[in-house]
């Protein structure tokens, strides 16, 4: 039926009862088609945001304060509040290939990790429905190694009245992933800016400015051995590089996570080597 | 008197969950006598001659078109400029914000957070609460043709669709409106029993929001595949037979006091404002011999976006916010 088809029958319609014309019955079945057509469309699409979930379970590091996965994709709200308030930008919103995650935000970590510049985890005060909490509601169990044994001390803070971040739990884990590569295992120093001069990443440099984060690019590091991580880490104690002596003889360094790291990413955004060669494993437990 | 618009009340909840109209069995005696007077006057040429009158003298308005795509762009442009320029004003996107600090969340997304989640904290509460208040009062659906981003695109793509229906290059498809109550179940069963948000995944006012203030992404694609679904098969179809949101709203806007009043007396039941009408079904009132009453609201599923008000060259639709007439 058109629009001028309806207008027609603007005036007095006079239904004739038990008696359908059989043109009537096709448009009639036409519409049903039609209408079973667009809901299998849309119920398809619908769906179609479950795929990347079953096939890829594309791992992401949540923000600071994040549920578990499941409960955190059920909970957000994909407002991008969390967005707005950060202050280096660490927050993205995810795209189509997310699926169900669609508009939900992830840090990547390696281009712009949580520093903490905002001092009070800000993107869980602006959370509307507790996605990102700093009190997980008493249903809700805690992933085996996740639960933080003391609140992290922001070494930005640390000589004011609250030094500690009002977190409970852990977003992922540092790990030395490739340690071949790793400059301090091999004995080398590091000198010059951590990512070169095209990287757009922030960091807060307690030497330079104790509230504004700066461009890494505008750092410049000269270390004997590469220390970049623990230099950088934000957090109190939760990574320390080793030195020692290897088996040659020769002074080196082992970078060591500690249970207070709380997965911000930060050296793994200023690991000098390329690919980075400590990362954040999100959602992973601290394991002594 | 009373029963006739209670039965009208109950009869037009049931036509925005899809049910067809049809013409009503109860009227009030004046609306009988206005019925019956203007089948007696019906092929007289004084009439067509009044007609004609009319339509030289009618104002071709659209006053209350440009003030509802004002609002609705400003609406949006604020939450753009909020987060680019740093003003915090209405900080968020449209499935949830803070305006100066205030919650508010889209009351339909807020439902399929509550069902996928189960649990529900003070924030999302409060800001469900407030915009349930706002909408309560501005009249339910008023938020489709008011903010939403997608209806102003639709409204464009509808306007291509209707020309080129006029050049007979494609036909309107229509379909049965109970689906949109059906898939507003599905949904609803979805996120219970799944626990993901699965319409909040799919739902193009949330990702055009998202697009206009974060930068657009793939998922725009899906809306376009929307928007030409509606330009070249059916008009429309997004709002009219799939949209959870516009029901949720719709629920909302059965008690609102702001809504489309008409008049049956001043009518010449020419159907202008039924060819404008994203939901023509609310204006099968206007059918010559169906109105129940002298004066008519428009049913709950309207959007309030007043292009029947500016269409109508008699002036019988105008907009009322029941009991302002008594106060004032």
């Amino acid at each position: 039926m058109s629009d001028e088809n309806t207008d027609t029958a603007n005036g007095d319609r006079k239904p004739e009862p038990g008696k359908v014309s059989i043109a009537k019955k096709q448009t009639n079945r036409r519409r049903v088609l039609r209408t079973m057509l667009l809901t299998g469309g849309v119920l398809g699409a619908a769906t179609s945001g479950f795929l990347p979930l079953i096939y890829s379970k594309k791992n992401r590091l949540r923000p600071p304060g994040a549920l578990d996965e499941k409960d955190f994709l059920s909970s957000c709200i994909k407002c991008g509040q969390c967005v707005q308030v950060c202050p280096v930008e660490a927050i993205k919103l995810a795209d189509l290939v997310d699926g169900m995650g669609v508009g939900t935000p992830y840090i990547d970590a390696r281009e712009q990790a949580c520093d903490f510049s905002c001092d009070a985890v800000q993107c869980i005060l602006a959370c509307p429905t507790g996605s990102l909490t700093y009190h997980k509601p008493a249903h809700l169990t805690v992933r085996p190694g996740a639960e933080l044994s003391s609140k992290p001390i922001l070494l930005a803070k640390e000589k004011d009245a609250e030094p500690t971040l009002n977190l409970a739990e852990r977003i992922g884990v540092a790990r030395l992933t490739r340690p071949e590569s790793c400059l301090a295992m091999q004995g080398k120093g590091f000198q010059g800016t951590a990512r070169g001069a095209a990287f757009d990443g922030k960091l807060r440099y307690m030497s330079v400015d104790r509230w504004k984060p700066i461009p890494v690019a505008d750092f410049k590091y000269d270390r004997e051995i590469c220390d970049l991580c623990e230099q950088a880490c934000p957090i109190k104690g939760a990574i320390t590089v080793e030195m020692g002596l290897g088996k040659d003889g020769k002074r080196k360094g082992i970078p060591v996570v500690h249970e207070a790291c709380v997965g911000c990413g930060v050296c793994e955004m200023i690991c000098p080597t390329e690919p980075a060669s400590i990362e954040i494993i999100p959602g992973e437990g601290w394991r002594a | 008197m009373s029963s006739v618009h209670n039965k009208r009340f109950v009869d037009q909840i049931m036509v925005m969950f899809g049910r067809e109209t049809k013409k009503p069995e109860q009227f009030t005696e004046k609306a009988i006598q206005v019925h019956q007077l203007k089948r007696m006057t019906n092929k007289e040429a004084f009439l067509n001659a009044s007609k004609e009158a009319h339509r030289l003298q009618q104002l071709k308005s659209q006053k209350w078109r440009n003030r509802r795509w004002a609002t609705l762009i400003f609406a949006n442009l604020l939450f753009v400029i909020s987060f680019a320029l740093d003003i915090q004003i209405l900080e968020g996107a449209l499935t949830a914000s803070r305006f100066v600090g205030f919650h508010l969340i889209d009351l339909n997304s807020a439902l399929q957070v509550m069902l996928a989640h189960k649990h529900i904290i003070n924030n999302l509460l409060i800001g469900t609460g407030t915009v349930l208040l706002l909408w309560v009062l501005l009249g339910g659906r008023t938020f489709c043709s008011w903010i939403c981003p997608y209806h102003l695109l639709a409204e464009w793509a509808e306007k291509l669709h209707l020309y080129l229906a006029k050049k007979k290059l494609v036909t309107d498809q229509v379909m049965d409106r109970r689906l949109r109550t059906v898939f507003w179940v599905i949904f609803a069963l979805l996120a219970i029993a799944t626990g993901y948000t699965v319409y909040e995944a799919i739902s193009p006012t949330g990702i055009l929001s998202r697009a206009l203030i974060y930068g657009p992404g793939l998922a725009v694609l899906w809306v376009l595949a929307l928007l030409f679904f509606e330009v070249f098969f059916s008009r429309r179809a997004w709002c009219r037979y799939a949209c959870p949101i516009g029901l949720t709203y719709g629920v909302v806007g059965i008690i609102s006091p702001v809504r489309v009043k008409y008049k049956l007396e001043s009518c010449f039941h020419e159907g202008d404002c039924r060819k404008v009408c994203l939901v023509p079904h609310v204006l099968d009132t206007v059918i010559k011999g169906r109105a129940v009453d002298t004066e008519v609201a428009i049913g709950p599923d309207c959007t309030r976006c007043g292009l029947c008000v500016d269409a109508c060259p008699t002036g019988s639709l105008t907009f009322e916010v029941k009991g302002l007439s008594k106060l004032m």
